[in-house]
């Protein structure tokens, strides 16, 4: 059949397939669950930041009236972790505690009220050990151990890469930026607090429900935590109230509500409180950052050299990729033929951090464009212009061997620079008003699972029958993204039906194919082409047994809009549901899969499977602001924004995708910060989260939200299903640096660090007054024992994308004792 | 999910049998009107009365008076408030400082009378128990030290309520219900500047209404600070109330902050230098740089502590332009990211 | 401190309400919130829950047709109330123009804050049929949404508000 068949489903503005249930209040989430003789759970947190425990009571919390099951740390003995390397926490800390909030007990009681007052009962005698509240800390106290699993003192993870010789690059340039930042610690704040209700089933099996948005990674931890065989659990991904990375990480909870309904032989219920959501946390690491570039007089990168260093918090979570993911895709914007990057994550008495929407990048991705920012204006160059100047090629490979597929950057440049009036605004508007532009670039997904194996990384089932009805089944987890409906879409599209008529079955690792989960923007791409695979399968399967059937060639039947027919005769027609008989009267039981396995990377060196991706999204930014030179306050009164998205597959999501990244990014840009407080030293240990609530961890509100002009630039990609790239993360990267560089354009102090507050500005305005460089941000940069770097040439220099040990490590050496 | 403590509940009719009700129950009881102070801080257990007693179904304080000035029932909601025609017109510092009080819904909910009895707030005190105890509680319950200053005799938590200052300079009294009998006081004298001790409303008494003298040839207006378009406490209030001459000199003038203190300040020097002047720039700045030596904002609300004392004046300057009767909506916009 | 283990009756609480149009009748802790009871009690888990605190919004339904906070509002005072919820916005199979056009418009997407923002909205429209962009920013400015940033809630209501008062002029 002709592949140029006009689309119906993708495309379209549609109501998303889930839209009703949501909008009735008939779905479920993990809290709306109730079973019969359920009892719920509630968590004793450490109430110090960092201490031994030496003994725990529990008898009267036991004793008192209502209560079931008293668990603690014996009772855990396994530690879990999302990554293979850092498997270093456990469901309830059985000796160590590591943060205020660390869960160290658990009481399983009739209700929540009883509960609770029976974890006031349990008395925990804790011997205090000294603190670490900052990376700098963590460096200059090592013989303080938050974890006696590393090698050095506090410090987790410690990396660097080099390719192609930079100190070389950067001689050569014309001119050579040297610039700190600091980007503030935030949480995801899902709306929806993590809840997980667990039964024990059959003979000692297991299924629990939670807001999780990667069922399949937790479901191999329950395995090993529990020590039950995988197969003897089922994990049901409720329907996440909003995720953000925030549900990625399996939590401590979701082991100990399953030990006690598989204790207890009833089912158990948790529904963490908003404090509780700020401790278990996992959201984007404070990093500080040094970048020095070589430009060219003429505006062209020579060469980076990044430095990052990242407050990891007081677990590993998903560290070891946090810290490469403020490196790695730094290359993929502008064309940079020479790129270094140390990272290094420390471990400190605070929650731990983890992935939040961008993962990693947001930070780095702030000091690039803020950077690259002064550049152009040191070169009296229109910062639009420097950077179109400079983008990145479709089909080509960065220095750090990571391979561009399509790309739409330049285009974004265009499209927002047209629709901003950016060429009457930039340097134009009267003092206090300023626009800023800034691009990011994003993974469609990550070229490599969290732990290694072969197989695919998204798997999906179709299931047909003579009724006509389709359901597919894929572990994907629909967390607001709208993954149920790309994948109807899908399915719809290529059986020429219309989404209505698919039932999705999604997130179950009991009955639904494996799909790794919610993150990395992987969904579309990976679940989507498995999708297309096995709806593919199907629609052959049908199209063989109608063209038997109408005597026809099967190159000319078509499947759309619920009928199956031979191209240009009409009277040769069916329904969809009729052919579906005589294909299962062919063929028997219809039922297809579809699987899909990302490309391998084209870097051999080790650690080349983080970064690559089948396709990377690109977007460019402008935000316009207004500044109070008196008071240094700060409004945004518009921002537009163009995301190459490869292919819109329903415009309606794609659009609220981009405005809500754009939102976050703001609310990153403005206001939100995970803080801490100590209290004098000489009075108290204390160490604590400084604003755990809603009202204090300040997000944006409806009044503070400008309007967003979205663009969506559409240049289909090759390996994405009907081309779609991703939408759910790179919209909000560019946001933060196109703010700082707006707040610059207005009123001429920069703000190197995030969030971008009134009372920083006002502070740069003061400098600026006196004469001096109107500049808030970091001052200095620790010394940070980096490891000597994997060295790679780039392609352009003739690598052959292993790690090369030739003489440039001598003369590097060399170099270093000669300093 | 966080959940009140277990606690009496009572529902009197009438004031009288309230006031009968909270002599009787002495400390242990508390009045709750919309809830919107009290259930978050007793879910917080910051505050653990054994009996609430709910002015929910009390007669009559839902009450406007329109006479020579205006009263107001203590129940009235702040929705109520704002929508009452005589109070956006006549005093409209208070309409606009009702107005922004935390969100719609929660002026759907929350009272005037207890707006004005709001307990204060810090952000080492409003937390949960269990982050409490992370900190060894604080002064102004179950500890000992400040945490703010830890060499503070008092507790330094923060007035935070919108429309006291708004009233105060509306020259505002409130009328005090007890078993005991009744009185009416200025409510300016209704706050002590104690963070524990800030109220001299006595356990036993009841604010029934507040009474708004008339005030012809008065302009009003409020000015709130906070990071945000809703919710948020005022990190900053700045309420003004002025009458010109017509030659535009003022005659009167009455400004307070709130936010920056344990109660709600006015200025009496600020306010004095302002009489008999016309409200050029410089008087206007001048009296910013007076507001900004009393206010003292501690480091226990959000935005840093300097920055909040630097920009009194602009906010004093703001009011004041406003009550000169320059055109401020854009700055409003930008400021409180609504039109008021 | 022990405030939870203070000697306190126990006894449970009894009221009546209309929710939905049907009037209940109802047995409950006395602490419980009328978000507790809608949830835990009557199985209305429509109503949802960010922070129980009157931070976010998440708890909103109409009591007596005002967008109120249910986790900020005792159940004991909801005796003889009458309650809207999200499970009875719709008029049998037939969405209301609210939830037609959020699920057209982008206005829910993981769907978390949407009861409450739905039935906020239904105050606003309820009073104002007409109102501005603004305005709409304004009623829904104590409504927390993590995955929109808003713009397609508030062209939701607006298109709501539109086929409203379409609907008017034809009946
Ligand atoms: C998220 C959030 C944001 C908020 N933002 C603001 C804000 O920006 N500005 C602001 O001013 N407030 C704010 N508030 C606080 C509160 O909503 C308002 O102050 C509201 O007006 C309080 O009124 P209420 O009727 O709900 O008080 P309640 O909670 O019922 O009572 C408050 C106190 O006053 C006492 N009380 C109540 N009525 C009387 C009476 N008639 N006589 C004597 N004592 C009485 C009570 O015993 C209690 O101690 C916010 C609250 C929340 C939860
Ligand atoms: S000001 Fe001091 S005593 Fe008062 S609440 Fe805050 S920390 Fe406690
Ligand atoms: S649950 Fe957040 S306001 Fe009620
Ligand atoms: S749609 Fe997810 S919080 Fe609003």
């Amino acid at each position: 059949m002709s592949t140029a068949k006009r689309l119906d489903v993708i495309g379209h503005a549609r109501r998303r397939v889930d839209g009703r249930e949501k909008v009735t209040g008939q779905l479920r989430y993990a809290d709306d669950m109730k079973l019969p003789r359920m009892l719920h759970m509630k968590l004793l947190r450490s109430s110090h930041p960092h201490a031994l425990i030496e003994a725990i009571d529990t008898a009267r919390a036991q004793a008192y009236p209502g209560v079931h099951l008293v668990l603690t740390g014996k009772d855990f003995p396994v530690p879990f972790g999302i990554m293979p390397v850092a498997q270093d926490e456990y469901p309830l800390a059985p000796e160590h505690v590591r943060y205020v909030g660390d869960p160290l007990a658990a009481v399983v009681a009739t209700d929540e009220q009883t509960a609770s007052a029976a974890l006031q009962l349990i008395e925990v005698k804790y011997k205090p050990l000294p603190t670490i509240a900052t990376p700098e800390e963590a460096l200059a106290q090592p013989e303080v151990r938050i974890h006696d699993y590393t090698d050095v003192g506090n410090i987790h993870r410690n990396q660097a890469f080099e390719f192609g010789d930079v100190e070389e690059a950067l001689s050569k340039s014309d001119h050579v930026f040297e610039d700190l930042f600091f980007y503030e610690g935030d949480n995801h704040m899902a709306m929806e607090q993590h809840a997980s209700l667990a039964r024990a089933e059959g003979e000692g099996k297991l299924t629990l429900w939670s807001s999780t948005q990667d069922p399949h990674y937790l479901h191999r931890q329950l395995a090993r935590v529990l020590q039950m065989p995988a197969a003897h659990i089922r994990v049901i991904a409720c329907d996440n109230g909003g995720g953000f990375g925030g549900k990625c990480d399996p939590a401590g909870h979701e082991f100990v509500v399953s030990k006690a309904a598989l204790m207890l032989g009833r089912p158990v219920k948790i529904c963490l409180t908003r404090e509780e959501v700020f401790y278990l946390h996992r959201g984007r690491h404070p990093v500080l950052m040094k970048f020095r570039t070589g430009v060219t007089k003429d505006g062209k990168l020579t060469g980076m050299h990044l430095q990052t260093l990242l407050d990891g918090g007081a677990y590993g979570s998903h560290g070891p990729a946090s810290t490469f993911y403020t490196g790695v895709l730094t290359p993929l914007t502008y064309e940079l033929p020479r790129f270094k990057f140390d990272a290094c994550r420390v471990f400190t008495n605070k929650p731990a951090c983890g992935p939040k929407r961008g993962h990693g990048t947001p930070q780095p991705r702030f000091g690039q464009e803020v950077q690259l920012d002064k550049i152009a204006e040191m070169l009296k160059r229109d910062p639009a212009e420097l950077r179109l100047n400079m983008v990145t090629q479709a089909n080509s490979l960065t220095a750090s061997w990571l391979k561009i597929g399509s790309n739409g950057l330049a285009e974004c440049i265009r499209q927002v620079v047209a629709g901003s009036g950016w060429k009457q605004k930039h340097g134009k508007l009267p003092q206090g008003r300023g626009v800023g532009i800034a691009c990011g670039s994003y993974m469609c997904g990550a070229g490599v699972s969290i732990y290694w194996n072969k197989m695919p990384h998204s798997g999906v089932q179709l299931a047909l029958d003579r009724s006509g009805q389709v359901t597919v089944f894929c572990g994907a987890t629909e967390i607001g993204q709208g993954s149920d409906d790309v994948l109807a879409a899908i399915v719809a599209e290529t059986l020429g039906i219309s989404t209505k008529e698919v039932r999705c079955i999604t997130g179950d690792t009991g009955i639904t194919p494996i799909d790794l989960g919610s993150y990395s923007s992987r969904v579309t791409i990976m679940m989507g082409n498995a999708a297309l695979q096995a709806a593919g399968r199907a629609r052959d399967m049908i199209v063989t047994a109608v063209a038997e059937q109408l005597e026809v060639l099967p190159e000319s039947v078509v499947l759309s809009r619920g009928r199956v027919f031979a191209a240009g005769d009409a009277a040769k027609s069916m329904s969809f549901a009729e052919a579906v008989v005589y294909a299962e009267s062919k063929f028997g039981t219809l039922g297809t899969v579809g699987s899909y396995t990302p490309p391998k990377p084209p870097g051999k060196f080790k650690a080349a499977g983080v970064g690559p991706s089948p396709a990377y999204s690109f977007s460019a930014c402008v935000v316009e602001v207004e500044v109070d030179e008196h008071t240094g306050w700060i409004n945004v009164p518009k921002v537009w924004i163009a995301h190459d998205i490869g292919r819109a597959l329903n415009p309606v999501l794609a659009r609220g995708q981009v405005i809500g990244g754009v939102y976050m990014g703001l609310g990153e840009a403005l206001m939100e910060e995970q803080v801490f407080r100590r209290l004098p030293p000489k009075l108290s240990s204390a160490l604590v989260h400084k604003i755990p609530s809603l009202l204090e961890y300040k997000s944006i509100t409806s009044l503070d939200m400008p309007e967003v002009e979205v663009m969506l630039v559409e240049d289909p990609d090759p390996n994405c299903p009907f081309g779609a790239k991703e939408v759910g993360q790179g919209p909000l990267l560019p946001v933060m640096p196109a703010v700082a560089n707006a707040i610059f354009d207005a009123v001429g102090v920069r703000i190197d660090e995030v969030p971008l507050t009134p009372e920083k500005v006002l502070r740069a305005l003061h400098l600026k007054r006196e004469g001096k460089n109107p500049r808030v941000g970091p001052e200095r940069f620790p010394d940070v024992p980096y490891p000597e770097p994997t060295f790679v040439l780039p392609p352009g220099e003739g690598g052959d994308g292993n790690e090369s040990k030739m003489a440039k490590r001598a003369d590097r050496v060399m170099e270093r004792s000669a300093s | 999910m966080m959940r009140l403590p277990w606690f009496q509940y009572q529902r009197p009719a009438s004031v009288a049998e309230a006031a009968r009700m909270l002599a009787a129950e002495g400390p242990r009881g508390m009045l709750i009107a919309g809830g919107t102070d009290l259930l978050p801080n007793m879910k917080r257990r910051q505050q653990t009365p054994a009996t609430l007693i709910s002015l929910s179904r009390v007669e009559g304080l839902k009450k406007i008076t329109n006479g020579s000035g205006l009263t107001l029932g203590a129940g009235l909601t702040l929705t109520e408030v704002v929508g009452t025609g005589a109070v956006r017109e006549k005093y409209r510092g208070l309409w606009q400082a009702a107005a922004q009080v935390a969100s719609p819904h929660l002026r759907n909910m929350g009272t005037l009378g207890g707006n004005l009895c709001l307990d204060t707030r810090c952000n080492y005190y409003n937390q949960n128990e269990e982050w409490r105890e992370a900190i060894g509680y604080c002064m102004k319950k179950e500890g000992k030290t400040c945490w703010v200053a830890t060499a503070s005799k008092r507790c330094l938590a923060v007035s935070s309520t919108d429309t006291a200052p708004a009233l105060i300079a509306l020259d505002a009294k409130v009328r005090l219900v007890s078993a005991a009998g009744e009185r009416e006081l200025a409510l300016a004298s209704l706050y002590n500047n104690d963070g524990i001790n800030y109220i001299t409303r006595k356990p036993d008494e009841i604010l029934t209404e507040v009474v708004l003298p008339q005030l012809d040839g008065w302009s009003s207006t409020y000015w709130k600070l906070r990071r945000r378009g809703s919710f948020d406490f005022p990190l900053l209030g700045v309420a003004a109330a002025a009458r010109m001459a017509p030659d535009g000199s003022v005659l009167e003038a009455r400004v307070v902050l709130g936010a920056v203190s344990s109660q709600p300040l006015p200025l009496a020097k600020a306010s004095e230098f302002l009489v008999g002047k016309k409200l050029n720039d410089e008087v206007i700045a001048e009296a910013g740089v007076l507001a900004a030596s009393r206010a003292k904002p501690m480091d226990n609300t959000d935005l840093d502590v300097y920055w909040r004392k630097e920009v009194v004046p602009s906010f004093v300057g703001y009011a004041l332009r406003e009550i000169r009767g320059d055109d401020m909506r854009a700055m409003r916009m930008r400021i409180s990211r609504q039109a008021l | 401190m022990n405030t939870a283990l203070q000697k306190v009756d126990q006894r449970k609480a009894h009221i009546t309400l209309r929710v939905n149009g049907e009037e209940v009748e109802v047995s409950f802790a006395p602490y419980k919130t009328l978000l507790e009871v809608l949830r835990e009690e009557l199985d209305l888990t429509g109503t949802k829950h960010g922070c129980e605190l009157g931070e976010c919004g998440a708890c909103a339904v109409l009591v007596d047709g005002e967008p109120l906070l249910s986790c900020l509002k005792l159940a004991l005072e909801c005796d003889g109330a009458s309650i809207e919820t999200v499970e009875g916005l719709a008029e049998g199979p037939e969405l209301h123009p609210l939830q037609a056009a959020f699920s057209d418009h982008g206005g829910s997407q993981c769907g978390y804050c949407t009861p409450g923002v739905l039935m906020t909205a239904k105050g606003l429209l309820d009073r104002e049929p007409n109102p501005s962009r603004e305005r709409i920013k304004e009623a829904l400015s104590g409504n927390l949404c993590r995955c929109t940033g808003y713009q397609q809630i508030v062209d939701s209501v607006a298109d709501a508000a539109r086929t409203l008062r379409e609907r008017g002029v034809k009946a």
